[in-house]
């Protein structure tokens, strides 16, 4: 008698708390090894693009906190370049080093939350006990200078929003020093641990040219061995004036790119701490009243400033007809933006280039002949943030 | 090469028919190709010795509703090795079929999913052309310029069905758009004579 065995399809998600979010991702599956997933993304669209279309360039800066809401002001930043250039005005150097520092906080953000959920997915519960309380001293940070924890809001075109508040810098600088310790103690409980060893080396491997050919970028491809950082290669803001490496990995595997993110957060201090050290007094933002609104006290004395005022948050700036595509170095790799604007206060069309959006399509080539239980390895290492990939 | 001029006379020297016009703007090369040339001169770009844009970035189009060629379709491309980007476009009727990269670029192929979801552009050639960023069942193309901001259908649980139903958009207040155009550059018919005057002058 012969048996007849059919593949198991299965659904993974869109609740699954592994999923970082709401991934369905359709397996099918032999016996226990997986032989094609189908990603269905589109979960949390909010039609972010449209929604911009249709807004003034200031007002469009939040909806680029809640693309990769981990680290929000990353994004921002891609935006706010991406005017600087079409208007081609100059950023104080002091708002600079107060975009680069931020940016960097996020990125020890999102790595935190990375690395310690990678290690949740494989068994180890304690990383994200004792991250979690790290990040919430810096989103601290980001409430301080903007606001808010997680929705800043604070990057403009021409600088920042406003000025950090007394004190905050020292309390940075202090964070600087403590931190490397917790660095450590994930290390110690992570890098030469048995079992997270053994769920992520030589898993999801991912080869030089297929980094490539799949549009990989940021920790995807520096673990696969190739160089590349937009930080470095294509310098925007201060970054040019800073000191710092780029870790890169061997053998493309999880492990390698766990590896990439603890080393990149090291790094991260090390320019949060070289900015902190050259930030001098000065303005904040471009002085073109055109583009950056006056202060408050302006407003009581000037009749200029109030119209200026006025005219900003109604009408908002005016960008010139111009098409340009900008990209910055997002925790999770290239975010760019690409705008055309037609001479109006509303961009014509601003397309987001998410980092995870091609990270996600290659889960198929990914874990094509992996074990079910791979699955969650290798989405923890693709660092999948759906707020990005849905857009 | 990674000289942006030297750059551009390579391509325009190689390919010569195929470009209709390149140039250099905020460091990076913008060409301007037909439609039926698409995958020589990707495939070009991709393995020349001297340009090696191995990566494309993005996929995407820009609607232009008052045109007779409604659509501008946009490629991104990086080269890692020369640190270079170039932007790759052509514009396209409404209904025409382009070809589609997922035999030179495998990342293509989303990338072309959402296009085809968001601008309802087809592709020929491409394995799964499925709706890949709107609901299940979804009708329309979200991003032409003439979808309403508000969408046409919204979802709720009905009581009484005892599921989720879809229904037309019922809004409390229709969506308004201000406009905030400078009385001080005078209202648009005053503007557009005294705009038609200067070009005459």
């Amino acid at each position: 008698m012969t048996k007849k065995i059919k593949n198991l399809n299965l659904n993974f998600g869109p609740q699954h708390p592994a999923a970082h979010g709401v991934l369905r991702l359709i397996l099918e599956l032999d016996g226990e090894v997986v032989e094609k997933a189908d990603p269905h993304i589109g979960l949390l669209h909010r039609g972010t693009e449209k929604l911009i279309e249709n807004k003034t360039y200031m007002q469009a800066v939040p909806y680029f906190d809640r693309l990769d809401y981990v680290a929000p002001m990353n994004q921002e930043h891609a935006f706010a370049l991406a005017i600087e250039k079409i208007l081609d005005i100059d950023v104080p150097i002091r708002a600079q080093y107060i975009r680069v520092m931020f940016c960097e906080i996020g990125r020890i953000l999102s790595h935190i939350l990375n690395v310690t959920t990678q290690a949740l997915d494989v068994g180890a519960l304690t990383p994200s006990l004792w991250g979690f309380e790290e990040r919430e001293t810096l989103m601290t940070f980001y409430e301080r200078a903007s606001g808010s924890r997680l929705h800043a809001n604070y990057f403009r075109a021409g600088g920042v929003h406003q000025d950090l508040p007394a004190g905050l810098e020292n309390d940075i600088a202090k964070f600087c020093e403590t931190f490397p310790k917790i660095i450590n103690d994930l290390e110690n409980l992570l890098t030469d641990n048995r079992i997270f060893k053994q769920r992520n080396v030589d898993i999801g491997v991912v080869t030089k040219d297929d980094a490539l050919d799949y549009s990989f970028s940021g920790v995807m491809i520096r673990g696969s061995g190739v160089p590349w950082d937009l930080r470095k290669s294509q310098p925007y803001d201060c970054y040019d004036q800073l000191d710092f490496k780029i870790p890169v990995g061997k053998n493309g595997d999880c492990y390698d790119r766990y590896l990439c993110r603890i080393e990149e957060m090291k790094e991260s201090v090390s320019i949060i701490k070289q900015c902190l050290a050259r930030m001098e007094k000065g303005p904040i933002k471009t002085f073109d009243g055109k583009i950056s609104p006056p202060s408050k006290a302006e407003i009581k004395q000037s009749m200029e400033a109030l119209i200026h005022h006025f005219k900003l948050f109604t009408e908002g700036y005016r960008v010139p007809k111009d098409e340009i595509y900008t990209a910055v170095e997002a925790p999770k790799g290239e975010f760019g933006v690409y705008l055309i604007s037609d001479g109006s206060s509303k961009p014509y069309k601003c397309k987001i280039r998410a980092p995870g959006f091609s990270h996600l399509q290659s889960m198929d080539y990914l874990i094509k002949g992996h074990m079910l239980a791979d699955v969650p390895a290798v989405l923890g290492s693709l660092d999948i943030v759906f707020g990005e990939v849905d857009r | 090469m990674n000289n942006l001029i030297d750059l551009e006379k390579k391509i325009n020297s190689e390919l010569t028919t195929k470009i209709n016009k390149t140039s250099i703007k905020h460091n990076q090369i913008y060409i301007e190709i037909d439609k039926e040339d698409l995958i020589d001169v990707v495939l070009f770009l991709k393995t020349n010795k001297d340009t090696k844009f191995r990566q494309l970035i993005d996929i995407t189009v820009v609607d232009y509703p008052e045109e007779t060629q409604r659509f501008k379709i946009v490629y991104l491309f990086l080269s890692h090795e020369f640190n270079q980007r170039v932007i790759l476009s052509y514009f396209i009727n409404e209904n025409e079929l382009i070809s589609s990269l997922t035999s030179v670029f495998p990342s293509a192929n989303w990338m072309e999913r959402e296009v085809f979801d968001m601008y309802g552009v087809n592709f020929k050639d491409h394995p799964d052309l499925r709706r890949i960023l709107t609901d299940y069942g979804f009708e329309g193309h979200p991003l032409r310029k003439d979808f309403p901001l508000t969408g046409n259908s919204e979802v709720r649980y009905s009581e009484e069905k005892k599921k989720v139903i879809n229904e037309p958009v019922k809004l409390e207040q229709n969506y308004r758009n201000f406009d905030y155009e400078s009385p001080w550059e005078g209202t648009k018919y005053i503007k557009e004579i005294s705009e038609t005057n200067d070009k005459k002058n």
